[in-house]
Order: structure tokens, then C-alpha cells, then sequence
């Protein structure tokens, strides 16, 4: 965990009391709402369908339990009781009153928590693997180094106005849980031949209208440099980034014009005037922030505890361990994943009941930490394995041990047309379809590893393009119509799915994803063959024909 | 609209020129960019100072070689969304080591002032008399500054050290 100190809490506190002017002046209509608009954009607070959506910053997925029920007392006390957790570790409540959201703010900065930079043009929350500091093989935590950056860009005085969002994703493991290929700047934490830390650092990702994976623009950036490097790269794009086409005005667009050669040249040379100015970071600064960043003080415990062992008689429980259970660095401990995609209801929500039980639990057996993944999920870090019985038992009283953690039903989905004015589209019922569909646990088991991800428009807040099995809603002559693509993913290996056929109604989106499972496990070589796998190796034509034949 | 000076509301004594306008005699001017470029040698001869309107997606460098002349650098904000000119400013401030009056102009609200000082402004063409009137308390605002600028003001990560080796004494 990372313990704010009395200069954080006074800066939150600061933004706070901003905040609260700015409303005061909307209300009273100092401030039209052409400004107003800007001003409540870089603090969370959109304008939806309905109502007033507020989205909280959890930075790099770490929470602690007081912090939850501090989530879990908004939404009680200015929501309707639930929260819906995104893409990008943030939290969003669907149903807030303008008036009352400067003292919504105020109960969340008792606990660290912010909303600051979670929308509008300007560095979003820094986002990293929601397993860092657990993960075995891990290079080093890379939450010291998100803080850091979080720390950076927040309120920066030259980049909260750039032509677009600015988004950073952090990763310090081989196996990138952080989708740092679809970032504006994604990180890889690496070590040089010395032994000394620094990243690879990428430019240019993103998904929207025109998806692009992020290319690398420098193969290693020293940590003390790191800030300044990252400054060089957005003094460049807010000079020469384009602020005439909303829908061009990303730092991709950028790099794909100038080319990666040529932006990285301008980038260095800027690079060039500031590396050795008071952004260079030395040993100490970083210390000091590893410092206070706590860790648990870890038993030392057996590879496989008699309870384990006993509770593996239990098909249910086995079920369970098998897709939410993951190894931990240290023998004896496991990551638990908590699966927030229950069969039939909107992917990523939570209820103020569940998030203050999920609070209790975590201070019971995961030394009072949780986690958030950018697949809406949930997860505690740090569970002794001879609990995990007894954690599973609570979890499923609680409706939070659904077993479908990176099974087909784990899906990810935008809140789409349901909440949402710019989406075209339904997403939330997709979903809901979707998951009743594959609701046997053994065929969902039998089908494996498969990402479904549904976006209700362009803008894929829901990540489409990289979905195992992308679904993106559109509006064609006053119809919902949904594109389908396969053979995307947003890990390490990132890559854009290929569009399957020719879009399809509303109706028929669940029999088409049948379609194509049905396809894919006739094409499959072997039962461990994965989706991804089959699809790489095929490509996209015999799907095609199998899923369009009878269309 | 008023002009904020010092942190006070303030009088302007320079007279904006369009690109055409004749010269006048004396008193202190403000040039267009394309005109300052074109006509300085002329301008800067005459008596009364000269400042520079400049927009913001011209390259600061060209302005270099008259920093030493020059009274006043006006940049411009078409819109309070579009932030090019705080990286022009901190470029004039801290890598051309320009000392003369920095001015924000075009929408200028108070919901920048803290930006636009710690990015090296010192004088504010301020849309709205409220925003003027509110520009020392808006100014305060902010005790807790995360980034170093060129303005001086001691970052978050600074103070943190400091505390700690003091701290460090007594023990």
C-alpha cells in the first residue's frame, strides 16, 4: 500500500476546495456551462443520459479497505448503491447530483482518494498490472515508478490542456497484464546490463476510430530519466498535435503522420534540453517513495496446506480455485481473482454491500488489500492458501465467486446505451445475453481462455478491437447494428481482431459468438489449441464460412 | 478587459496595433507577430517600448534574437482548451531565459492563474472583472506543487527531502 503524507492529503484537499468553487460559480452562473464543461471534465464528472457520471481514480489498482468503503459510502450515500468499475481502474457512479458532488469528494479525500485528470484533455490516471508487487518473476514493483508519474502529472502546469486524453500504463512483468500497447505511452519495466532500471518505453497506442498498437520509440530509458523523457514526449505532441479534428487529435495520429522515426528525432532532441534539469530523479527520491509503500509481513507457509488439500474434494471449490486462483511470489500465498462478471448482470458492477464485505474479507485474510484490473475485475493480493476455502465460502455468499475468470462469460463491456450519450448502441444487454448462453460452467470450461469485448461505439471504451472476440455496436439507419471481429488481444503480443463478416442485428449477436465457438471448436487441433491460438493459425477465412454460411 | 499586473489590477499602457495600423509617434506598442518580424528594426528605433503578439502555433525560437529588446511577450490562448502557449512560455522562461513581461491573453479565466504562473506568466489579459478581482486569492490557491518549473516554487518531492533530512539532525 501507498500511504499518502501530509503533502499529498493537502493537495487533494486543495483540489477539493477548487472543486467546490468551481460548482458554487456553475450553480450561481458565474460560469457557463461551456467552461464549466472543462473544468468538471478534469475532475471526473460527464454529463450522461440521465444524470451526472463521476469517475474516481484508483491509481495503478491499489486499494485499501478503507478506501473501498469509502467507495462503497458514495455509493450509498450520493448513488443508487453500486459502482461500476472500468477499463482503466477507475470507479464511475451513474447517478450523482451536481450539487452534491463537491462533498462527495470531500469523503473520499479523507481517504487518499481523487478524482482529478480521470477525463477530460489532459494525463488520465496511470494505470499498471493489477498483480504488481505479487507477481512471480516480477522485475521490480512498478507501482513505486507509477506513483511517481502519478505524482508528475498531476495538475501538471504546461499538459492539462493537450489536444486530447493522455493515457500511461505501467508493466513490470513478461506477461503485460496493463494493455501498455493500446497506451498514448506504455512503460515495460526492464533492467540494462548493469543491473539498473529502466524501461522501454512506447508511444502511439490506442483504440477508437483508428486503433493503433503502440510502437517503441526508445529501448531503454534509465529510471532517472524517466521523467524527463516523459515531458520531451509531451512538449512535442501538445506543440504539433492536432487540435482541428477531435477525432485526430490523439499522439497516435501524431506518430503515424510524422512517422516513428521522426517524431522519436523530435522527441530526442527536446530530450536533449532537459535530461539534465531538475526532473532527473536520484536514488533517494525513489526510496523515499519506496518507503512508503508498505508490504506485508509474509508467514512462512507450506506449498499445499492440509485445508487445500481437504477442500479439493469439493468439484465447486475446485472449480473456482482452477479459474480465480493464481500462484503468488512467495510460497504459501495466492492471488485471488474476484470475478465481477456474475451470469446475467452488467459486467464490472459492484454493490455498496459487496465492496464493504469485500472490505471485511480483505482485512481478514489479505492484509487489508485489493486490487482493480483494467478486465473489471477484482482481486486480493495476498491470500495464505489455507484460507482460500474459507475466503471462497464467504466470496460466493456474497455472489462474488462466480467461476469465470478468463472464461468466455469474463467479459468485458462499456456501459453503452444504457448510461452512455455518445454510444450508438446497446452493450450492457450483449453482455447480459452472453453470459446466459454460456452459462454451463463445464462448456465454458470446455471452451477455455476467451476474451469477449463489447463496445456500444467508436470510441471502444470497451476495448473491442482486442477482444478475442471483439463486438463494436453501431447505428445504421436508426438500427443497432454490431460489427464482429476475431482474433485480437491486448497483452504482450497485441494485436487488432479482423473483422469476421458483415454486421449483424441486435438479436442475433449471442448466436453469432455461438456460431463462432461452435467453429472454433471444430477447428480447434487439440483441446489446449486456445481460441487465440486457432485463429492465428487458421486466420479469419474458415470461421468465415462456417459462421456466415447459413447467413 | 482588465489587465492583472503584479497581482493587481492594473492599467495597460500599451496600444495593441493591427498589422496595418500607421505607426504612431511615441508610447508603447503591441505588435502582431508577423509584423514585429517584419518591421523590427524600424520598431524597435523608435521611442516608447515594444511588445509581441504572438500566436501560439508560430515557434518561439524565431523570437530569440529581439528578447533582449523587447518589453512585452503576449501569448495567446484562442480558447482556455487549448494549451500550446504554457509550453511557449515555459520555453521563453526557462530555455531562452526571457526576463521581460510574459502576458496571457485571449480566454483567460481563473481557473488557470495557478497554471499560468507556475508556467511563467506574469501578467494576465483577464476576460472577466470577477476573475480579475478574485487573481491573488485564485493565485493562493495551491500550497502543493508536484512539478518543477522554472518559476522556482519548491516541488512536492524537494520539500519531502528537505523534511527528511532535517528530521535526520535531530536524530
Amino acid at each position: 500500500m501507498y500511504a499518502y503524507d501530509e503533502i499529498d492529503r493537502t493537495l487533494v484537499n486543495e483540489r477539493v476546495s477548487e472543486f467546490r468553487d468551481q460548482v458554487r460559480r456553475r450553480l450561481s452562473g458565474e460560469l457557463t456551462e461551456d467552461e464549466f464543461k472543462i473544468l468538471r471534465l478534469q475532475n471526473g464528472v460527464y454529463l450522461q443520459l440521465h444524470a451526472y457520471m463521476f469517475r474516481v481514480a484508483i491509481p495503478y489498482g491499489t486499494l485499501a479497505t478503507n478506501q473501498l468503503r469509502a467507495l462503497a459510502h458514495v455509493a450509498r450515500k450520493y448513488d443508487r448503491g453500486y459502482g461500476h468499475f472500468t477499463t482503466r481502474q477507475n470507479i464511475q457512479f451513474n447517478w450523482i447530483k451536481l450539487a452534491e458532488l463537491p462533498d462527495a469528494l470531500e469523503d473520499l479525500a479523507k481517504v487518499g482518494i481523487h478524482a482529478m485528470q480521470t477525463s477530460g484533455n489532459n494525463m488520465r490516471n496511470v494505470t499498471s498490472d493489477q498483480w504488481a508487487g505479487v507477481a512471480p518473476g516480477e522485475i521490480e514493483d512498478p507501482r513505486i515508478w507509477s506513483e511517481l508519474i502519478r505524482q508528475h502529472t498531476t495538475l501538471h502546469p504546461e499538459f492539462s490542456f493537450l489536444p486530447r486524453k493522455f493515457k500511461i500504463a505501467i508493466t513490470a512483468s513478461d506477461h503485460d497484464r496493463a494493455a501498455i500497447k493500446i497506451h498514448d505511452i506504455g512503460l515495460r519495466l526492464i533492467k540494462n546490463e548493469k543491473g539498473e532500471t529502466g524501461f522501454e518505453v512506447l508511444v502511439g497506442g490506442g483504440l477508437g476510430r483508428t486503433p493503433f498498437i503502440a510502437k517503441t520509440i526508445k529501448h531503454f530509458v534509465h529510471g532517472r530519466d524517466i521523467l524527463s523523457y516523459i515531458e520531451a514526449i509531451l512538449r512535442v505532441y501538445n506543440q504539433y498535435g492536432r487540435r482541428d479534428n477531435i477525432y485526430k487529435a490523439r499522439i497516435k495520429i501524431l506518430v503515424h503522420e510524422l512517422g516513428i522515426e521522426k517524431f522519436s528525432r523530435e522527441v530526442e532532441e527536446e530530450w536533449q534540453h532537459i535530461r539534465n534539469s531538475s526532473l532527473q530523479i536520484d536514488d533517494e527520491v525513489i526510496e523515499d517513495i519506496r518507503s512508503r509503500f508498505s508490504y506485508p509481513p509474509y508467514e512462512k507457509l507450506p506449498h499445499m496446506p492440509d485445508e487445500l488439500r481437504q477442500a479439493a474434494a469439493d468439484p465447486d471449490f475446485e472449480a473456482w480455485r482452477k479459474n480465480s486462483v493464481s500462484p503468488h511470489k512467495n510460497q504459501g500465498y495466492a492471488i485471488v481473482t474476484i470475478s465481477l462478471k456474475p451470469i446475467g448482470a452488467p459486467p464490472g458492477d459492484a454493490t455498496a454491500e459487496q465492496m464493504d464485505a469485500l472490505a471485511d474479507l480483505a482485512d481478514k485474510y489479505s492484509f487489508g488489500e485489493i486490487r482493480v484490473g483494467h478486465e473489471q475485475n477484482l482481486a486480493l493480493p495476498h491470500v495464505a492458501k489455507r484460507h482460500l476455502p474459507a475466503l471462497w465460502k464467504a466470496l460466493d455468499k456474497l455472489g462474488l465467486a462466480t467461476p469465470n475468470v478468463n472464461l468466455i462469460t469474463d467479459i468485458i463491456a462499456c456501459p453503452g446505451l444504457d448510461y452512455c450519450s455518445l454510444a450508438n448502441a446497446r452493450s450492457i444487454p450483449i453482455a447480459q445475453e452472453l453470459t446466459r448462453r454460456f452459462a454451463n460452467h463445464e462448456l465454458a470450461n470446455l471452451i477455455g481462455r476467451l476474451h469477449i469485448n463489447i463496445s456500444g461505439c467508436i470510441n471502444a471504451c470497451g476495448h473491442h478491437h482486442v477482444g478475442h472476440i471483439g463486438i463494436l455496436g453501431v447505428e445504421k439507419n436508426g438500427e443497432e447494428v454490431y460489427q464482429i471481429t476475431i482474433g485480437g488481444r491486448a497483452d504482450e503480443n497485441a494485436v487488432l481482431g479482423n473483422l469476421i463478416g458483415p454486421g449483424v442485428k441486435f438479436d442475433e449477436v449471442a448466436d453469432v459468438v455461438e456460431d463462432i465457438v461452435e467453429a472454433y471448436l471444430a477447428l480447434r487441433e487439440r483441446p489446449e489449441e486456445l481460441f487465440m491460438d486457432t485463429v492465428k493459425r487458421l486466420g479469419v477465412e474458415p470461421f468465415k464460412e462456417r459462421v456466415y454460411a447459413t447467413r | 478587459m482588465p489587465l492583472v499586473n503584479g497581482g493587481k489590477i492594473a492599467g495597460d499602457s500599451f496600444v495593441k496595433l493591427a498589422v496595418d495600423t500607421p505607426l504612431p509617434e511615441g508610447g508603447d506598442i503591441l505588435v502582431p507577430a508577423e509584423r514585429f518580424i517584419g518591421e523590427a528594426d524600424a520598431l524597435l528605433k523608435r521611442a516608447g517600448k515594444v511588445g509581441v503578439i504572438w500566436p501560439n502555433n508560430r515557434d518561439i525560437a524565431e523570437l530569440v534574437p529581439y528578447l533582449g529588446k523587447i518589453a512585452v511577450v503576449a501569448l495567446v490562448f484562442p480558447t482556455f482548451r487549448d494549451g500550446r502557449a504554457y509550453s511557449q512560455a515555459r520555453l521563453l522562461r526557462e530555455r531562452y531565459n526571457y526576463r521581460g513581461e510574459l502576458r496571457a491573453t485571449g480566454q483567460v479565466l481563473r481557473d488557470q492563474f495557478v497554471f499560468m504562473l507556475r508556467a511563467g506568466f506574469d501578467s494576465f489579459d483577464v476576460k472577466k472583472q470577477a476573475d480579475a478581482e478574485a487573481f491573488m486569492q485564485t493565485a493562493k490557491r495551491y500550497s502543493v506543487f508536484y512539478q518543477p518549473t522554472g518559476d522556482g516554487r519548491i516541488t512536492a518531492l524537494h520539500r519531502r527531502m528537505q523534511l527528511r533530512h532535517s528530521e535526520g539532525v535531530g536524530t
